[in-house]
């Protein structure tokens, strides 16, 4: 399993430079990827914006969105911004979609709310180059594309136009049971192989306290959900390694571990943790 | 620090003891609204796991309650005039009655207030209210849970008896409005628990709401009068009742926290909810030690530790409640593969856990189902070597024609070759999902000047299909009844996911008055060229609302099977891109078993099922008669040479 880390786009107090450092020392460090949330209405960073930037900072590590609301963006731009990013860092997105959790969003960006499954299967297919003559370039060959989701149509949206399951946090015993229903959905539909299996959690390794009052914050809008975000919260070198290990015997491929505060001292704690 | 705990039942009464015996400082009461001595409901069942625990909690009263339970670890299932024994179950059961006098008195040991015959209006003050009152709990109303309640499974008349039972034992009955069932089992010296369920066709049938109280119990008796030996049943407030299926989006909300039924229930069939009950009090305690009175915090970690576990024997229940509603389509099952049956019905138990219980039970039904006797317990298959257990290799998707190719990969039947070994030809016509690029890219992506594609109806597949033309009908026939001149050992028509002869199927594909036409014309011509084995590969349901349900579709076995199937392929959904599919380990066995034992056909089943033991189970207990395995990457390496092999184990016909 490959451990990558979170990009903190969304942490109070991170700054455009200090991203940037961030996307540096990982880069140089044991992790294989750096990742990014997405969110409209909140003070974060725009996510293909982030990745642009950190192309240009980094040379090896994978450059994915953890995830991005598809259905925010129109298809043809969503898909020539994917593929932007993709030929700025030589080959290295990873396009992980799914459709978010916040009508406020889509009101922001003034997109449907309802039918955003459904737009999100028209955006993986036409990202996968579903569309005869259509002339949107550059080439998004290549692009590794995740789709996130827990209902059943997510599950069969994944199987039929993308690379793999980008799942959405929580304890190895969740995760496994995603990934259980992702590959199930992956036989269904007669892919060969078996799908690629990321998985995301928080930490902190510097201050606990910063780091609960921001996902306090971050998930509010989930109601009492946000007490079990927390309660998931890693903020010691054995509870990561635990985490890790239970991912790696869940079957994923790929571990994005996000920090809840934008210390740059986390990544260089966290590069102990995992190397 | 002060707690409220609202409901006198076992799970109040013992959070109350855990507190107090935690902290004496704390305040804890208990508000009861009926008096001490009533209860409703009979003997409750623990299994041995839950007595460990209740043993590391508090042993005082782990010692009174074992020291008057009734135990026994056998389960008799009385079917067509046999009874069937399965040994190995460890169960012991309490009166109700019995194991709340026991809680009260160590609550008031421990000084835990008792106050009987409070109804309560408002939630309490206190630093922690606990609602414990149970499946209607009113403490839940006053809070924002998320609460769901619905009922599950069958109309059910709980009653007591004085014949003392020696074993765990269900009853079926057999009557002009349809079967009957008992699940009886003793809770002291002197008497038993005695449930009595049916469907709800057969209770409306039998016009059980137009009859008293006591006119139910005398029906019962007299339904059960052999098994009942002359004895009676008794009533505690006993009608028909539906189950309520209480879930919980949360369980706690600020200050207030949900314990037992108030959060969750279980249907009775699998004798649980006490059981949770009281398991739950002990982590609510424990989280509040480990916390150390912080509560909000406390509450979150009971949650995290209960929600999962509870979860699951939620999901087991309600299997084991739709078994009970659904029982009637087993009669024709063999006794013994009927009592594996039951035995599985909630997944809990598999032919491998049973055969470590009581491998004289598995031995029993492997011979049967062999027809053989075999010698010491089988290890690792039980039918490996059997001459009724084959391996067959399935072909992937075969083209009648390039027209009706998936993608420019797909074989076509003319060029095809089989394999050395055996192997089951999965012949079809993509139909509007032809034409697509290959499937390593991805499923339904059309292939840019790609081929024209045929259906039904001129609905596109997917979001940038292209439509659909009408098919030549006559050629493609023509090309299915030459095709069925290929060497091979079984041949499958395919006829599911939205494929060209599924697509005629479902009514959300076909606009057709008579959407079995063309499918049925296709399997009859096949049949009249093809002497072997012959399959039909179904979508059961379209998994869509619109779509063909799950009844649909085994109206549509049955015409297939009577049209000259030998045998379903159980498929479901990708009828339409957009349908609604429940993906988890063999989501497709329940299907299987309503098409097997409903339309009364031979099935096969696959639907992530990664273990030789999944296979056993579903086989031995008749859910299906023919299993593919997708065997995890590591385990193909190990048992087979190449991956993508079936597994298959028959059943004797």
């Amino acid at each position: 399993m490959n451990v990558g880390v979170g990009l903190p786009t969304t942490t109070p107090g991170a700054t455009g430079e200090r991203l940037l450092e961030w996307a540096r020392r990982a880069d140089a460090g044991p992790f294989s990827s750096v990742a990014v949330l997405d969110r409209l209405v909140y003070d974060s960073f725009e996510p293909f914006a982030v990745l642009s930037a950190a192309a240009g900072a980094t040379s090896r590590v994978r450059l994915a969105t953890m995830i991005a609301i598809g259905p925010l963006r129109s298809t043809a731009l969503l898909a020539k911004q994917a593929a932007s990013v993709h030929g700025l860092s030589g080959g290295r997105l990873t396009l992980g979609l799914a459709v978010g959790a916040r009508v406020e969003d889509y009101e922001a960006a003034g997109m449907e709310h309802r039918g955003r499954g459904r737009k999100l299967g028209e955006q993986l297919a036409y990202i996968r180059g579903a569309v005869d003559g259509e002339r949107v370039g550059p080439a998004r060959d290549g692009i590794e594309l995740l789709a996130g989701g827990l209902s059943g149509q997510a599950f069969s949206r994944m199987a039929r136009y993308t690379d793999g399951y980008a799942h959405n946090g929580g304890p190895p015993r969740a995760f496994a049971g995603a990934a259980a229903r992702a590959e199930a959905a992956w036989r269904d539909l007669g892919r060969e192989g078996r799908p690629r299996l990321w998985g995301q959690g928080y930490f902190t390794l510097c201050d606990p306290e910063r780091g609960e009052a921001y996902l306090r914050d971050y998930y509010a809008f989930t109601g009492g959900f946000v007490e079990r975000i927390v309660a998931e919260h890693l903020t010691s070198i054995r509870a990561i390694k635990d985490f890790i290990r239970g991912y790696e015997e869940a079957g994923c491929d790929e571990l994005v571990l996000f920090s809840t505060t934008p210390a740059l001292e986390e990544l260089e704690r966290l590069a102990e943790a995992v190397g | 620090m002060t707690v409220e705990i609202v409901g006198g039942g076992p799970a109040g009464l013992y959070l109350g003891i855990l507190l107090r015996k935690l902290d004496r400082a704390v305040e804890v009461r208990v508000l009861e609204r009926n008096a001490p001595d009533a209860t409703f409901g009979w003997g409750v069942v623990f299994s041995e796991e839950t007595l460990g625990s209740l043993r590391d909690a508090d042993p005082e009263t782990h010692l009174e309650i074992t020291d008057t339970f009734a135990r026994w670890d056998r389960v008799d299932i009385r079917y067509q005039d046999r009874v069937l024994s399965s040994r190995g179950h460890s169960f012991s059961a309490i009166a109700r009655r019995r194991l709340l006098e026991i809680l009260q008195a160590r609550c008031r040991a421990l000084g835990v207030e008792l106050t009987f015959g409070t109804e309560v209006e408002a939630l309490p003050e206190a630093d922690l209210v606990v609602g414990a009152d149970g499946a209607n709990s009113l403490v839940r109303r006053l809070g924002d849970f998320g609460t769901t309640v619905e009922p599950e499974g069958s109309k059910y008349v709980w009653f007591g008896t004085d014949l003392v039972f020696d074993a765990f034992t269900f009853i079926f009955k057999e009557t002009e409005n349809g079967l009957y069932n008992a699940h009886a089992y003793p809770y002291d010296e002197h008497m038993s628990t005695f449930i009595v369920e049916c469907p709800l066709e057969t209770w409306l049938g039998a016009r059980h709401g137009d009859r008293s109280e006591e006119e139910s119990l005398a029906f019962c008796e007299q339904l059960f009068a052999r098994d009942l030996r002359g004895h009676e049943l008794f009533s505690n407030r006993s009608i028909w009742l539906d189950f309520p299926k209480v879930t919980n989006r949360v369980w706690h909300d600020r200050r207030v926290v949900l314990v037992g039924d108030a959060a969750h229930t279980a249907h009775f069939s699998i004798g649980s909810g006490t059981k949770l009950a009281m398991e739950d009090s002990i982590a609510l305690a424990n989280a509040l030690a480990r916390r150390r009175w912080d509560v909000e915090a406390a509450l979150v970690d009971y949650e995290l530790e209960r929600g999962p576990l509870v979860e699951r024997t939620q999901a087991a229940a309600s299997d084991s409640a739709g078994y009970f509603r659904r029982v009637g389509r087993y009669r024709h099952l063999e006794p013994t593969q009927f009592a594996f049956n039951l035995l599985t019905r909630s997944g809990r138990i598999t032919h491998a856990t049973l055969s470590i219980r009581d491998p004289q039970f598995t031995r029993t039904l492997d011979a049967w189902f062999g027809g053989k006797e075999v010698s010491p317990p089988p290890a690792f298959s039980p039918w490996e070597g059997f001459p009724n257990r084959f391996s067959l290799v399935p072909s992937g998707f075969v083209a009648v024609s390039a027209e009706g190719r998936i993608s420019e990969e797909t074989p076509v039947v003319g060029e095809w070759t089989r394999p050395k070994e055996p192997v089951l030809l999965q012949l079809g016509h993509a139909g509007r999902r032809g034409s697509c690029r290959p499937v390593s890219v991805g499923r339904d992506l059309p292939l840019p000047h790609g081929w024209p594609i045929v259906a039904p109806a001129p609905m596109p597949y997917g979001p940038f299909s292209p439509a659909p033309q009408r098919p030549d009908e006559a050629e493609i026939l023509a090309q299915f009844v030459a095709a069925a001149e290929v060497d091979a050992d079984v041949l499958e028509l395919d006829m599911a996911h939205g494929y060209l002869l599924g697509s005629y199927l479902s009514p959300l594909t076909n606009l057709e008055e008579d959407r079995l036409r063309f499918p049925l014309q296709v399997l009859a011509a096949v049949r009249d060229m093809w002497a072997g084995p012959l399959a039909v590969r179904l979508s059961v349901t379209d998994w869509h609302p619109r779509g063909s349900s799950v009844d649909d579709g085994i109206a549509i076995a049955r015409a297939m099977r009577d049209a000259g199937a030998d045998l379903i392929h159980v498929e479901a959904g990708q009828t339409v891109h957009d349908d609604r599919p429940e993906y988890r380990r063999g989501f497709l066995t329940a299907l299987s078993d309503r098409v097997r034992n409903e339309a009364r056909i031979p099935t096969l089943v696959g639907g992530y099922l990664t273990t030789l033991d999944e296979a056993n189970t579903i086989v031995g207990a008749g859910r299906a008669d023919l299993v593919l395995l997708d065997l995890p990457p590591a385990q193909i390496e190990r048992t087979l040479d190449t991956s993508n092999k079936l597994l298959l184990a028959e059943v004797r016909p």
